[in-house]
């Protein structure tokens, strides 16, 4: 009756008899009188797999996907090309029907293709080590506050505006909780003002932290803040970025920033909805044992031979408790699998080609919108593969218009930035024709 | 095969590729006219060049250096490894709901905001909880969202002395770790002899400076703690309030809830109690439910509906924020939901019958040979005190090694701290009687082999893709990265 449990009534019969109960409502006679549930629970009582699979499957067709639609909305979840192999790989089910690898000696394959994972997160962001990942990019950022504030034994974090907005209210709910101070400095035409950066930064400044590119898909000049960030005593310089545009932007290791993070989700992972999602961080060798959550490491086994382990547990939660460094528990397991599959895929042309084509195009949509002169460049800066526009029109209204016509719009800065009320982010990815792009285009010509 | 061992940066060869893109279709522009030359790398991506069949073949092979709930039996304790139905897959896959972005207008995803609403639903009627939040990642991401509110309920009411959390010597490691995290000191109280909370400890512990109290009700002994309505009562008295760490509620559903209990504030794994896999790690997802005393605080946004329409509520002034990127792990609630409706009421409530018969079941068989509790009900898990008369040298962690030979997980391992070279089994649902005493038969021939032949338990595991593996060097001496 109960697909997923094979015992039979006379197996319950038997197993009882040889433990001593009369019946399973023995075996919850521990639960007082008073707290026994005495009805059954309001749900729907069990269905056939048929049934469900109809019901569940409707649901998802009340949904509209990005292949009814021509996506143009990024804003921290993108449309980047998937390659094929990720979901069959992620489907073999020694992978994901397995746990946490506590036991090393049978989960040699979950070990090393973490392993294999912080070796590619190092490797794109030049630095020496990688968790083995965190819930997502938001989160990420948040960890990486906490971490600077643990190393720097100071209590005030400054983050740029042009930092995603979620992020920041991420990092806002956690800072709150340690009674971290954050301090949020403006933009100046998109991008981090450095004369107000430099204002806010002080002697207890734990961490400076920006995002590259930034919300608005705008190259922030990082030599510049990294300065500023510097410029006092065991201050951190923390930045969020976009694993694909290191295709073709310097490595944040180059350009001194001591925390990398940043969402991993265009790193092979479909848009479900927001999740689940990668977050990663690495940093630099001396703060290596300060990293929240699990990290992988090579080894030997009795016979020495090359094997992989969680390591540096001295940090978590399950041997520290409270002198942990976070109370991470999870990694993003499947999704690191994705990242990595999908780093090895590309492999060494290949993200540079997604860069190279993601910024081309993105250059390409920004040039044609902009063209007749009736929608504007909100900002005047290099950027790479989002882009804001501003118009006499309201967003919402633009949006609505593109949907009839079957074009997924970019995202209304305007409620998280009232500055720029008519603003609309644009996302365009490798993904995108020119046909596309021509499209959006006109369909944005024609509401003038 | 299962000796394959390659990394994939060792499969490497100039030249070789496994994608390909569409040609460019714009105006190609040299970047450096596009984004100035300061800004980019002039050096080459250091990545791997492999074919696609190099790609398949390493990771088939490496999953086959793996085990899975799917390869054989897995009773590892308090992680509630129960088998993960395909059709949840199936459902998770499914077009309309992996290629929706999570800032599309909410009439373009009506069915989503549907399935969480309904799934927030189900999930308070389990729990006995009034409105859930679907953000929170994993379960540790739900005990620093509960404790996040429980922080908002004491700050809105100006009462800001109250800086402590009580947590029990038995609880998850997660718990103390995230009473840290959210800014709160721990109390640690006692167990008593029989393995439940010290009420006279609880009661010493208890003052105006207590935010709350975290607990796993069944505990980790997987022992119910029939005193809660007590505790509850003597925490709310107080001023404090109840966290139900929900790790353990497989052995409950339908027969008691947290909301009943007098908890306030609850979370699920759903990665565990409601059959989504644990993917090596993650993703999982903590959703939390409230009492209507912490409504308010909930994290932004919440799923609600107005007549036949479902939308995400933004407008909550009063909230604590976010707790993360987005609308949580929307795939895995897909999973979960799946399995609530195909086990239905009555099928969910089966499910920990036959949780709790099971693990009774498996302890009984262990008892001539492992220290087991004596006279205890136990619910989904069982703790037992390691090896009855064993040889001094013989530990846990030997018999734990010793299994893999066998082939089987082994049970969580020294935990609980409170016992001795514990050795944790959470049997599940979905293992059938032949499976628990051919389980119990290797334990028991492993207890004989300690005593006879104990150098095989201390040499294993023997075979296993690799030997027993040296964790003290991979701690000494990091190498944390590929350096080729």
């Amino acid at each position: 009756m109960y697909p997923y449990i094979p015992n039979t009534k006379e197996d319950e019969q038997r197993m009882l008899e040889t433990i001593g109960f009369d019946s399973i409502d023995d075996l919850f006679s521990d639960i007082p009188e008073d707290l026994v549930l005495d009805r059954e629970l309001d749900l729907k009582p069990s269905m056939s797999e048929l049934e469900v699979a109809n019901y569940i499957t409707k649901l998802s067709k009340e949904n509209t996907t990005i292949n009814d639609l021509t996506c143009f909305l990024g804003a921290g979840a993108y449309d980047h090309y998937i390659p094929s192999i990720i979901g069959h790989i992620l489907s073999r089910s020694e992978f994901y029907t397995s746990y946490t690898p506590y036991q090393a000696e049978m989960s040699q394959g979950t070990l090393q293709y973490i392993f294999e994972y912080q070796s590619l997160i190092c490797k794109l962001t030049g630095m020496d080590v990688s968790n083995a990942s965190l819930y997502d990019g938001g989160t990420a950022v948040a960890e990486a506050a906490f971490m600077a504030s643990n190393i720097t034994r100071k209590d005030e974090i400054v983050v740029s505006k042009t930092v995603n907005p979620q992020s920041r209210e991420v990092l806002k709910t956690y800072a709150h909780l340690q009674g971290i101070k954050v301090i949020e400095v403006e933009d100046n035409g998109g991008v981090t003002d450095l004369d107000k950066l430099k204002a806010n930064v002080s002697d207890k400044t734990a961490a400076v932290i920006v995002q590259n590119p930034n919300f608005f898909g705008i190259i922030e000049d990082i030599e510049a803040i990294e300065e500023i960030a510097h410029s006092q005593r065991r201050t951190l310089l923390i930045a969020s970025v976009d694993p694909i545009s290191l295709g073709i932007l310097k490595t944040p290791a180059s350009l001194g920033v001591d925390i990398v993070v940043g969402e991993g989700q265009a790193l092979g992972m479909p848009l479900n909805f927001g999740g689940p999602y990668l977050g990663f961080i690495a940093t630099n060798k001396s703060h290596m044992r300060r990293l929240p959550g699990r990290i992988v490491g090579q080894t030997i086994d009795a016979e020495e031979n090359r094997a992989f382990v969680l390591t540096l547990q001295a940090r978590e939660q399950h041997i520290r408790r409270e002198k942990a460094t976070s109370n991470i528990c999870s990694n993003q397991g499947m999704l690191t699998l994705a990242a990595a599959v999908y780093f090895v895929t590309l492999g060494k042309k290949g993200l540079r080609e997604v860069s190279l084509q993601a910024t081309q195009k993105a250059h390409y949509a920004m040039n044609k919108i902009t063209e007749s002169g009736n929608y504007k460049p909100l900002f005047d800066k290099p950027f790479f593969k989002e882009f804001a526009i501003t118009s006499s029109i309201d967003a919402d209204e633009i949006n609505g218009k593109l949907l009839e016509e079957k074009i997924l719009g970019g995202y209304p800065l305007g409620e998280k930035y009232p500055q720029y009320e008519n603003g609309i982010l644009y996302a365009v990815t490798e993904k995108r024709s020119k046909d596309e792009i021509d499209r959006l285009s006109s369909v944005l010509e024609g509401m003038i | 095969m299962r000796k394959y061992n390659k990394l994939i940066f060792e499969l490497s060869k100039p030249g070789r590729t496994a994608y390909r893109l569409p040609e460019n279709d714009v105006e190609e522009i040299a970047v450096e006219e596009l984004i100035p030359a300061e800004y980019l790398n002039d050096d080459e991506l250091d990545l791997p060049e492999v074919s696609e069949v190099d790609i398949i073949r390493h990771y088939t092979n490496l999953s086959n250096k793996n085990f899975g709930v799917d390869t054989g039996f897995y009773p590892l304790g308090s992680c509630t490894m129960k088998y993960n139905p395909k059709v949840n897959e199936d459902m998770a896959g499914l077009e309309g709901f992996v290629n929706i972005h999570p800032l599309q207008p909410e009439e373009t995803v009506q069915g989503a905001l549907r399935l969480m609403y309904e799934l927030d639903q189900a999930l308070c009627e389990i729990a006995g909880m009034d409105k859930m939040t679907l953000q929170p990642a994993a379960g540790a991401h739900g005990e620093l969202t509960g404790l996040t509110l429980i922080k908002a309920y004491h700050e809105n009411r100006g009462d800001t002395n109250r800086t402590k959390i009580i947590i029990p010597d038995s609880a998850h490691g997660t718990n103390p770790a995230t009473a840290i995290m959210a800014g709160f000191d721990t109390i640690e109280i006692k167990s008593t002899e029989e393995g439940i909370v010290d009420i006279e400890s609880l009661k010493a512990a208890l003052s105006d400076e207590v935010a709350g109290l975290m607990l796993t009700n069944p505990n980790t002994l997987g022992l119910f703690e029939k005193n809660i309505r007590e505790m509850a009562d003597l925490v709310h008295e107080c001023g404090g309030l109840l966290y139900y760490d929900g790790a353990n509620a497989n052995a409950i559903l339908g027969k008691a809830r947290p909301g009943d209990m007098g908890f306030d504030v609850v979370h699920f794994n759903i990665h565990k109690t409601f059959s989504t896999p644990h993917g090596g790690g993650g993703p999982g997802s903590g959703p939390v439910g409230v009492k209507d005393i912490l409504l308010d605080f909930l994290p932004t946004p919440t799923v609600e509906k107005d007549g036949d329409r479902y939308y995400l509520d933004y407008d909550r002034p009063k909230s604590v924020g976010r707790m993360k990127d987005f609308h949580g792990h929307f795939n895995v609630l897909v999973k979960a939901y799946t399995y609530i409706l195909t086990m239905g009421r009555d099928g969910l409530e089966r499910a920990s019958e036959w949780a709790v018969l099971n693990a009774n079941y498996l302890a009984h068989k262990l008892k001539d040979h492992y220290n087991v509790q004596e006279d205890a009900i136990f619910k989904h898990e069982f703790v037992l005190a390691g090896l009855k008369d064993a040889l001094s040298e013989v530990t846990t962690l030997d018999v734990a090694k010793r299994l893999l030979d066998y082939g089987y997980h082994p049970p969580t391992v020294y935990f609980p701290l409170i016992v001795n070279e514990a050795i944790m089994p959470e049997p599940t649902e979905t293992e059938s009687v032949e499976t628990l005493e051919e389980f119990a038969e290797a334990l028991i021939k492993i207890a004989e082999e300690a005593k006879e032949d104990p150098e095989i338990l201390k040499e294993a595991p023997h075979e296993t893709p690799v030997r027993r593996v040296n964790e003290t060097q991979a701690a000494r001496n990091p190498i944390l990265k590929y350096e080729g």
